[in-house]
C-alpha cells in the first residue's frame, strides 16, 4: 500500500456509512436476538486497495502450483483411495461456500453496526472465490486423475444422494432461520472457528500424505482468507453478550450449532482422513487426535471457555460427549462402516481394509479389530459381483439402521437411539441432542419465550422414503449413478478398474428391494414400535444385531 | 484458527493413477454433464458456477432443509414478481416410494442466464488487483509531479463536495442493495455476478474515499470532512439521497437490480459522472479524477451493465412469460424514471459551480436520456411516459 497507512486508510473509510435520512434499508430477515446495550466492536480492518491485489497474489500460487502438480505427473503418485472420497467432499463444499456468502446479508440489518458490514461485504467474496476455486480443483481432478465418474456428474449427485443431504446442512444452516443463530452462531462462531480447522487444515495434509499436493494449496489458502471470518463472528458474539437477554438463545444456538456440526463434519472429514488415506505409519495423528488438539484444546479450551466471564453458557456436557463419542462410541468408524454398506448409492468407489490398515486401526484405538474387522474382512471378500449381492444385502451380521431425521446421518450408535412422534410421524433419532434440536429448539417458543424468529427443519429427511419398495437397479438409475456403457455403476466396492470386475445394473436387479426404516417404523403398532426401539439400543457395536435374549 | 503444521510425508508411491492410464466405462467422461451449456461447448466459467445453488425442481430429490420460521427454504421464485419459463410448474411431490426424479434440466428458464463477463474468482480477484493498482499509480504520479497545484480554487471546492458526496451513493447501494440481492436470486450465476457487481460498487466507494484522504493531504485548503456535510444537507444532493435510499427499500431482488441499474445508473450515475465530473475535469485543470472516476464508470458501462441486460433480455423475451414480464417491467419503469428524473434534476445546479462550465445541464440530461432510451431498447421495452415529462 502507498504512503497511507492503512490506519489512516480504514479510518477513512468509516466515513463512507451513513445512517438513512428518508428511507429504510429493505426488511427481510428476523432475530429474536437483541442489540441494545451492544457496544460497537470492530471487526478486522481491511481496504479493498489492498485486498485485491493481495487475493489475486495468493491466486498465482494457487494456479501456479496447478500448472506444476500437471507437469509433474501429480497423478502418478495419488492414492486412488484417497482421490476417490474427494469425489463426495468436492461435490459438497462448493455450497457450503456459496452459501456462507448468501448469508452475509442476514446480519446486515439484524447486527447494527456498519463497520461490521464492510466486513462482511468482503467475506461475501471471499466465500464466491472459495467456492468457485473449489469447483475449478474438482475440474482439474476430473480432467487428470484417472476415474473421472462421480466427479463428472458432481453436482447432480450430491443434489440427490444421501450423502450430500447430510452435508447441505453444512451450507442451508447459514441462510435461514433466526438471522444470527445461522449466519453468526451456526456459520461463524461454530462452523468456521471450530470446524474449519478439520476442513482446511486437518484434511490437506492427509491429502499431501498421499500423493496430492493440490489440494493443501488451494485449502490452504482458502483457510488463510478464514480469520477475517472469525473476526467477524467474534465481534458479532460480544456485541450480543452485551445484552442479557441474549444469553438464554445464544445457550440454545451453541448446544445446537455444535452438535450438529460435530455431527456432519466429524461424519465425514473423520472418514476421510481414517478411512480414506493409504498413510499408517504409527507416528500419524489419528483423527481422534488432531480432533482432541485442534477442537477441544484450541477451540473448546482457548476460545470457547474464556467467553464464559461474558456470561456465555458454554455446552460443556455437549463437547465431552462428543469426544465420548469419537473416542469410546467409534462415531467415525461407525459412519466409515455405514458409508461401505451403502456403497451402491454412492458416486464414488471405496476402497476395502488390509491387514496394513487394520494394524494402524488397532495402534490407534485399541480393541478397533474386535469390533470392526470381521465386518472389513467381509466387504473385501463380497468386492467383485461373483453370484452374491452387495454386502448391505448380505448377511454379515450388520443390521441397516435407522435414520436421525434431525442430523441425517443414520442412528449408528444404537444405545443412544431415541425416538419421538412429532407432526404425526414416529421419528427416530441419533441421540438425545438431535431429538432437542426438533423438538425443543426449532420451534416457535423456547423454554416459555416467544422466539417466532426460529427456523424450522423442513424437507424430506430420510433418502430411504423417497425408494422405499423400489428396484435397486431402478434406484441408482433414477439417481443417475451409471457410467457410459448404461450400465456399470459408478460407485464400486473396490479400486479395481477392470470392467470385468465391476458391478453393473444387472447385478443389482437381481437383488431385494430397498426398504425405508422410517416407512416400517411408522407402519407398526405402538407395542411393536416400543419392541423395536428395545431391541434397536441392545444391537451393536458395528451393527452387530442385538444379541438372543436368554 | 489453527496454522498447519510440517508433517512428514510417506514416501511417493508410483500409483499410475492418471488420466489415459487405462480404458473403462467413463474413462474418457471428462465433462460435467449435469448441465447443458450456454453454446457449443462448456466453459470454465460455467463449470466453475453451474448448477452450485441446488434446485429441488431438478435434482435436489429430498428438498430443502433448513427453513425460515414460515417454512420457506432456499432461494424461491416469489422473491421476485418476474417470471421464467417453468416457474408456474409446482415443486414435484416427494412421498414413500415417490423416487427423486424432477423435472429434466433445467427445469426453468431461470438457470438460463449466464454471466456474459463470466465472473468466478480468477476473473474478478484480477480485474479489481489491476483497478486499484491503476488508480494507486496515477494518483502516485498526480502527487509527484504536483498535479493538484493546477486546480482552479472553485474545482476544489467541487470535489471535496460533489465527488465527495457519490462515493456515498456506491457504498449504500453496493451494501444494502447489490450485496443483499445476493441472498434471494433463485440460481448461482445471478447470485455471483451480483456479488461481483456489489464489491464493484463497494471498491469505488473506498476507491473516492482514499483519493479523498490524498486531496486532503497535498492541497491546503482541501476539506476532507466537506463530503460528510454536503450528502447530509445540501439541498442538491438530497433528491439522490433520497432515490438511493429508496433504492435499498425495494423488497424485490430484481426490481433492485432493475431500478438500480438500468434506470437509476443511466439517469443519474452517468448523469453525474460523465456528463459533468467527467467533462468539467480538464477545463479546470484537473486529469487526475477523471481517472479515478472512470474506473467506476468502466465497471458500471462495460461490466455491470452488461450482465444487467442479458439478465433482462431473457425474461423480456421469455417464451411463456414474455408479456407478464414486460408487463411488470414497464410499472417499475415508470415508478423508477420518475423518481431517477427528479433526483437528476435537483443536481442541476451543480453545473453552474466551476469555474470553467461544462456542458449544459440540459444537454446531459438529453444524452444520459437517449442513452437510457438505447438500453430499452435493446431490452425490447418502450420509453416511460415519464421520460419526456
Ligand atoms: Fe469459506
Ligand atoms: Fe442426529
Amino acid at each position: 500500500m502507498s504512503r497511507q497507512s492503512v490506519a489512516k486508510a480504514h479510518e477513512k473509510i468509516q466515513e463512507l456509512a451513513w445512517e438513512p435520512l428518508y428511507h429504510k434499508p429493505v426488511s427481510q430477515y428476523g432475530t429474536d436476538y437483541t442489540f441494545q446495550k451492544a457496544q460497537k466492536k470492530d471487526p478486522l480492518k481491511q481496504v479493498l486497495r489492498s485486498y485485491f491485489p493481495m487475493q489475486e497474489e495468493k491466486d498465482h500460487r494457487v494456479y501456479g502450483a496447478s500448472d506444476g502438480a500437471i507437469r509433474g505427473n501429480m497423478f502418478r503418485q495419488v492414492q486412488e483411495r484417497w482421490l476417490e472420497w474427494q469425489k463426495l467432499f468436492l461435490s459438497i463444499i462448493p455450497l457450503p461456500e456459496i452459501s456462507a456468502a448468501r448469508a452475509m446479508p442476514l446480519l446486515f440489518n439484524t447486527v447494527p453496526n456498519p463497520e461490521l458490514h464492510n466486513g462482511q461485504a468482503i467475506q461475501m467474496i471471499d466465500e464466491v472465490r472459495h467456492s468457485t476455486i473449489q469447483q475449478n480443483l474438482k475440474r482439474l481432478y476430473m480432467n487428470n486423475y484417472i476415474d473421472p465418474a462421480g466427479f463428472n456428474s458432481s453436482l447432480r449427485n450430491f443434489q440427490n444422494d444421501y450423502c450430500g443431504t447430510i452435508g447441505r446442512q453444512f451450507a442451508e444452516g447459514f441462510i435461514t432461520g433466526d438471522a444470527i443463530t445461522a449466519a453468526s452462531i451456526y456459520l461463524t462462531i461454530v462452523a468456521e472457528t471450530a470446524f474449519t480447522n478439520t476442513l482446511f487444515v486437518a484434511m490437506p495434509a492427509e491429502a499431501a500424505a498421499n500423493g496430492d499436493y493440490l489440494l493443501p494449496t488451494v485449502f490452504h489458502s482458502v483457510q488463510s482468507d478464514e480469520s477475517r471470518h472469525i473476526s467477524n463472528g467474534y465481534a458479532t458474539l460480544l456485541m450480543a453478550l452485551a445484552d442479557e437477554g441474549n444469553h438464554q438463545l445464544l445457550e440454545r444456538d451453541l448446544r445446537y450449532a455444535w452438535w450438529n456440526n460435530h455431527r456432519v463434519v466429524d461424519a465425514a472429514i473423520g472418514t476421510f482422513i481414517e478411512y480414506g488415506t493409504k498413510d499408517r505409519r504409527k507416528d500419524r495423528e489419528s483423527y481422534a487426535e488432531m480432533w482432541r488438539r485442534w477442537i477441544y484444546d484450541d477451540y473448546y479450551r482457548s476460545y470457547l471457555v474464556p467467553l464464559e466471564k461474558y456470561g456465555l453458557v458454554i455446552p460443556h456436557d455437549l463437547i465431552e460427549e462428543s469426544w465420548n463419542q469419537i473416542w469410546n462410541k467409534g462415531y467415525v468408524h461407525e459412519v466409515a462402516q455405514f458409508f461401505a454398506t451403502g456403497w451402491l448409492a454412492n458416486y464414488w468407489r471405496i476402497d476395502a481394509m488390509t491387514d496394513k490398515d487394520f494394524e494402524w486401526f488397532e495402534y490407534k484405538y485399541p480393541g478397533w479389530y474386535d469390533k470392526y474387522g470381521a465386518w472389513w474382512e467381509n466387504y473385501s471378500r463380497l468386492a467383485t459381483p461373483n453370484g452374491h449381492n452387495p454386502i448391505a444385502l448380505e448377511d454379515v451380521d450388520y443390521v441397516y439402521p435407522a435414520r436421525c431425521w434431525v442430523c441425517m446421518v443414520p442412528c449408528l450408535v444404537r444405545e443412544d437411539m431415541v425416538m419421538a412422534e412429532v407432526d404425526g410421524q414416529m421419528r427416530t433419532y441419533c441421540h438425545e441432542a438431535c431429538r432437542w434440536t426438533d423438538t425443543v429448539a426449532f420451534r416457535p417458543t423456547f423454554q416459555g419465550r416467544e422466539t417466532p424468529n426460529m427456523g424450522q427443519l423442513i424437507g424430506k429427511r430420510e433418502w430411504e422414503t423417497l425408494y422405499h419398495g423400489w428396484n435397486w437397479a431402478d434406484v441408482v438409475s433414477d439417481m443417475g449413478y451409471v457410467r457410459d456403457d448404461g450400465k456399470t455403476l459408478v460407485a464400486q466396492p473396490h479400486l479395481d478398474l477392470d470392467p470385468k470386475k465391476m458391478w453393473t445394473l444387472d447385478h443389482l436387479r437381481r437383488c431385494p428391494p430397498l426398504g425405508s426404516p422410517n416407512v416400517v417404523l411408522n407402519e407398526m403398532s405402538p407395542d411393536e414400535q416400543k419392541a423395536y426401539h428395545a431391541d434397536y439400543i441392545r444391537q451393536g457395536p458395528a451393527g452387530r444385531p442385538a444379541p438372543a435374549t436368554a | 484458527m489453527t496454522t498447519a503444521t510440517e508433517r512428514s510425508a510417506p514416501k511417493p508411491e508410483f500409483t499410475d493413477a492418471e488420466a489415459g492410464a487405462k480404458v473403462f466405462p467413463d474413462s474418457t467422461a471428462r465433462r460435467y454433464n449435469y448441465y447443458t451449456p450456454q453454446k457449443r461447448k462448456q466453459t470454465h466459467y460455467e463449470d466453475v458456477t453451474v448448477e452450485v445453488q441446488p434446485d429441488p425442481r431438478h435434482y435436489l430429490s429430498q428438498g430443502w432443509l433448513y427453513g425460515f420460521s414460515d417454512g420457506i427454504g432456499g432461494y424461491p421464485l416469489e422473491w421476485t414478481a418476474l417470471k421464467a419459463w417453468g416457474s408456474d410448474r409446482p415443486v414435484p411431490e416427494r412421498f414413500p416410494g415417490s423416487g427423486g426424479k424432477g423435472y429434466d434440466w433445467p427445469a426453468h428458464g431461470w438457470h438460463e442466464f449466464r454471466d456474459p463477463n463470466e465472473e468466478w474468482e480468477l476473473t474478478l480477484y484480477r480485474y479489481n488487483a489491476n483497478v486499484v493498482r491503476q488508480i494507486n499509480q496515477n494518483v502516485e504520479t498526480a502527487r509527484q509531479s504536483k498535479a493538484f497545484e493546477q486546480w482552479n480554487p472553485n474545482w476544489v471546492t467541487f470535489v471535496e463536495r460533489n465527488v465527495g458526496a457519490w462515493m456515498h451513493v456506491e457504498h449504500g447501494l453496493g451494501l444494502y442493495l447489490f450485496a443483499n440481492a445476493n441472498r434471494r436470486a433463485p440460481t448461482n450465476m445471478h447470485n455471483n455476478a451480483i456479488s461481483v457487481n456489489s464489491m464493484h460498487r463497494i471498491r469505488f466507494a473506498q476507491d473516492l474515499a482514499l483519493y479523498n484522504l490524498t486531496l486532503s493531504e497535498e492541497i491546503d485548503s482541501f476539506d476532507g470532512a466537506a463530503h460528510i456535510e454536503t450528502w447530509n444537507s445540501d439541498p442538491a444532493w438530497q433528491g439522490v439521497r433520497r432515490v438511493a435510499e429508496q433504492l435499498t427499500g425495494i423488497d424485490d431482488w430484481a426490481e433492485a437490480i432493475f431500478a438500480a441499474n438500468i434506470v437509476f445508473e443511466p439517469l443519474v450515475g452517468e448523469l453525474f459522472r460523465s456528463h459533468l465530473v467527467q467533462q468539467a475535469s480538464p477545463g479546470n485543470g484537473d486529469f487526475v479524477t477523471p481517472t479515478v472516476v472512470g474506473a467506476g464508470e468502466y465497471d458500471y458501462s462495460e461490466r455491470d451493465l452488461r450482465y444487467t441486460k442479458a439478465m433482462f433480455q431473457l425474461l423480456t423475451s421469455d417464451k411463456e412469460f414474455a408479456d407478464h414480464n414486460v408487463g411488470l417491467l414497464n410499472q417499475w419503469l415508470s415508478t423508477w424514471t420518475e423518481r431517477a428524473l427528479a433526483a437528476a434534476r435537483e443536481l442541476q445546479p451543480l453545473w453552474s459551480q466551476p469555474d470553467a462550465k461544462p456542458p449544459r445541464f440540459e444537454d446531459g440530461l438529453d444524452r444520459a436520456k437517449s442513452r437510457f432510451s438505447g438500453i430499452l431498447s435493446e431490452l425490447n421495452l418502450q420509453d416511460p411516459k415519464e421520460l419526456t415529462k
